[in-house]
């Protein structure tokens, strides 16, 4: 186990180096920042000194050391736009994302499994039917329509749900509802079809035997061994949640990674880009972990 | 008013496919008496498994459906009991065993909470199910049952399995225990030895014991009569003695014909000079030696099987030979030229020279793929045995060759019976016109019929053309009847090889002699000696 963690560690920070070269070179051709943050009548003197201050004067390779040496020691240099780390500015957004994939993801897995496995229990049932027939739609809408038809319909009608920001429970209920949709309708149908293969396996056939209540049989027997495929679908759907849902996020002025990212890239604030990738890229790599550590506590005959 | 323990009246069963129903079962009756054992024996498709599905509730409807008929336990109709009524008695009055343990155990919790949870479900509380599973393990001899209890299905062996199924149906101490094909996954020895727990548990618990199975072996050694069906109706009941001596009905003496191990063993060749020797083989994986200092002879002409209990090394020395899998040493010295150095040319000229016909045919042959293909193949792969416009007619003819028709040459694998299959792969092998064949447990998937059938034909194709077989394979009266030499091995070495004759008749070693005797004999008068003699040693 302790080697699998040291081998996946390794492979995961290799790739986050090529990550991290990539978008600190990719950014750059955004443009100067200079030219943004300075108005346009701005001296020549001024803009001199714009670049000097920000450490914009030097060839880009000579930028790219510097900010090395200073990751080697987790300085992630300062936001140019907000003039504090830019580390910060990331955590702090960050945060939000993290509640927001977590409630999101939380409700999904449930709603998915208890839905998914009752429908595969009953093939071709109205139930299946019904829920098959959602499910498809959910999987397949684009969520920034859903987002700005829910805006339309839902918070314009409703007065206590806010069309965008934060501050009450009422603030999360449209992002939370519309982020919901997309992986719902995914998971259902992975945890439906992962169920009619478990439920027609032959344990299935002994539990009900022995006279174990359907209720177990679904539940207890069949279900655990349906959720290898489906924790591997739920992994990748969350891993996108704490990418940051940035059109979600945007159009529902919601403080969370996805919305600084793209704000960043669009106010050429490459420090906190580069951070805010940094960090996303940790979180989806401890989730994959958790997944694996997942399978092997769902089946004892994974070990690592 | 009924005095039996169980009875089944009229029952008929249909499923609905795209094609129509099928009449899976049609007026099947038979009864069940407490302390005795009922055997429902019958090939593949003959229905013998759809009664019992039936009186556990376990037939899915859609598909299924019951069109008339009534189950009567205790003189109660079963068929007009609720679904919680039913369930009630799976498992406490009415349990089941089945044919493979490995995969009718969960593979994701421990042995003991699926055992303790047949009696949970029943209404035991949790502390006294798990001391109830501790003294079921140790009585159905799982050794060790104090740190067993928490281990998981993969972590015992096969026969371990099955003990630990019957541990789990008898915890309740049901009045009826249904045994479906509960020995055939299983080595001879360990059958023995998990007939002889059924044997000794129905003693015990005076239970009434319903056994399904395809083996008259099986019901020699432990049934007290026999129900015999085939396509879906009872052809023939009665006392399992009487029914071997003297079946009324023509498919119970074709079955009973058909069984190997009673025919004329094979007189050795003569030949001097070997096709094939093999010297000192081994393969270690990872430091386990699945093949240690195998060294053999195989003449032209000539069959020699292997035979051996799972894991004894048979298949690993046979994708050796083949060059499936590289042995670690040794050499196989084929026509003067050592098998195993041979560089990549050479190696595919012999792949030609030895061919191979694998165990389940549903599996080796490509599914998308027609007859024609299947067996044109072979000369796409090696173009120089027949000019191209020839092979159409020499595909039909080796259709014809192995006793299917010209005109199949365009289906698909899924168009033919399991024994038609295999003779498609036997057809697919022989294309190459190889000079040996090997077949790894070739028959052993299919019935006992149509077994004897594709032996006759391995036996004719091997007169016509003086092919040699290694024929590996865990049936030893099928490979009495079949092989002129037999090697047995066990724990990857060769612990005895020599004629027929001298193995069957006269074992050096106490492993074959140990084998011979848990071979199960079909004659329930032979199969009463033997138990008689063995209670004798024991006692």
């Amino acid at each position: 186990m302790r080697a699998f963690l040291g081998k996946r560690a390794l492979a995961s920070l290799i790739s986050l180096l090529g990550l991290i070269i990539l978008v600190f070179f990719l950014s750059r051709l955004t443009g100067d920042p200079t030219s943004l943050y300075l108005p346009l009548d701005a001296s020549l003197e001024a803009r001199e000194n714009f670049r000097e201050i920000n450490g914009l004067n030097d060839p880009l390779l000579v930028q790219f050391g510097r900010y090395m040496a200073d990751l080697a020691v987790l300085d992630f240099g300062d936001s140019i736009r907000r003039s504090e780390p830019a580390l910060d500015v990331v955590l702090r957004a960050f945060v939000w994302t993290l509640q927001l994939a977590a409630i999101t993801m939380t409700l999904v897995t449930v709603a998915a499994i208890v839905i998914g496995s009752l429908a595969a229990f009953h093939v071709g049932g109205l139930f299946d039917r019904i829920a098959t027939f959602f499910s498809l739609i959910g999987a397949s809408a684009p969520d920034f329509w859903i987002a700005i038809v829910a805006i339309v319909t839902i918070s314009l009608n409703v007065a206590f749900i806010p069309t965008s920001g934060t501050g009450t429970v009422w603030h999360w209920i449209l992002p939370v509802g519309v982020l919901f949709i997309r992986p719902f309708g995914l998971i259902l149908q992975v945890v439906r079809s992962s169920m009619i293969t478990t439920l027609g396996a032959a344990y299935v056939k002994t539990a009900r035997a022995k006279g174990v209540k359907n209720k177990s049989v679904i539940f207890v027997h069949a279900l655990r061994n349906a959720l290898l495929p489906v924790i591997t679908v739920i992994g990748d759907q969350a891993a996108a949640l704490l990418n940051g849902a940035v059109v979600v996020e945007t159009i529902f002025g919601f403080p969370g990674v996805g919305k600084l990212m793209i704000d960043s890239i669009l106010q050429r604030d490459f420090t906190v880009v580069l951070a805010a990738i940094f960090v996303t890229a940790i979180a989806i790599f401890v989730m994959n972990l958790i997944i694996d550590i997942l399978y092997a506590v769902l089946d004892p005959r994974i070990r690592y | 008013m009924t005095d039996h323990l169980l009875e089944v009246r009229n029952l008929s069963v249909d499923f609905d496919t795209v094609r129509g129903p099928v009449h899976a079962v049609r007026d099947v009756s038979w009864h069940l008496d407490r302390g005795e054992c009922l055997a429902i024996l019958g090939e593949s498709g003959s229905g013998k498994s759809v009664s019992a599905s039936a009186i556990m509730n376990l037939i899915d409807c859609p598909p299924g459906r019951i069109v008339s008929g009534e189950i009567l336990f205790e003189g109660r109709d079963l068929l007009r009991a609720s679904n919680e009524e039913r369930r009630r008695l799976n498992g406490k009055r009415i349990a089941m065993i089945f044919q493979d343990p490995l995969s009718h155990l969960n593979p994701v919790y421990t042995v003991g909470a699926q055992i303790a949870e047949i009696m949970t479900a029943h209404g035991t509380a949790k502390a006294q199910a798990r001391a109830r599973t501790l003294e079921l393990m140790n009585r159905v001899g799982i050794p060790e049952a104090d740190d067993k209890i928490d281990a998981y299905p993969h972590q015992f062996s096969g026969g371990q399995r099955q003990r630990l199924m019957i541990a789990m149906a008898l915890a309740m101490k049901p009045d009826i225990l249904i045994a479906d094909e509960p020995t055939t996954a299983l080595d001879v020895t360990v059958q023995a030895q998990i007939l002889a727990l059924l044997e000794e548990l129905q003693a015990e618990t005076g239970m009434g014991l319903l056994l399904i199975t395809h083996d008259l072996g099986v019901v020699a050694e432990i049934a007290d009569r026999v129900v015999v069906m085939n396509g879906g109706r009872i052809v023939e009941t009665g006392d399992a003695e009487q029914v071997y001596h003297n079946p009324t009905h023509p498919y119970t003496q074709k079955l009973i014909g058909a069984v190997p191990g009673t025919g004329e063993m094979a007189t050795p060749l003569t030949a001097t000079k070997p096709l094939l020797e093999v010297r000192n083989f081994g393969k270690d994986f990872g430091g386990f030696a699945a093949l240690d200092q195998a060294s053999f002879e195989l003449f032209a002409g000539e069959t020699v099987a292997i035979v051996g209990e799972s894991g004894s090394g048979k298949s690993t020395l046979a994708k050796c030979l083949l060059r499936l899998i590289e042995p670690t040493t040794g050499e196989a010295l084929y026509d003067g030229r050592d098998l195993v150095t041979m560089g990549d040319r050479d190696l595919y000229r012999m792949r030609r020279d030895i061919q191979m016909v694998f165990q389940d045919p549903t599996q080796s042959l490509n599914p998308r793929m027609t007859v024609g293909q299947i067996i044109g193949e072979a000369f796409a792969i090696h173009p120089d045995i027949l000019a191209k416009d020839k092979r159409p007619a020499r595909i039909r003819e080796l259709l014809e060759r192995v006793g299917l028709e010209a005109d199949h040459i365009h289906r698909h694998p899924h168009q033919f019976s399991g024994g038609q299959r295999q003779r498609i792969a036997i057809a697919r092998a022989l294309a190459l016109e190889p000079k040996i064949l090997v077949c790894d447990e070739a028959v052993s998937a299919l019935d006992v019929s149509i077994q004897a059938q594709v032996i006759a034909l391995l036996e004719e194709i091997q007169n016509d053309l003086g092919l040699s077989y290694l024929f590996i394979a865990h049936d030893l009266p099928l490979v009495r009847d079949f092989a002129h030499r037999v090697i047995v091995m066990k724990d990857g070495r060769i612990v005895e090889q020599g004629p027929v004759r001298q193995i069957f008749d006269a074992p050096h070693e106490e492993y074959t002699r140990n084998l011979l005797a848990s071979s199960l004999h079909p004659d329930p008068k032979v199969q009463a000696e033997r138990r008689a003699a063995r209670q004798e040693v024991t006692a």
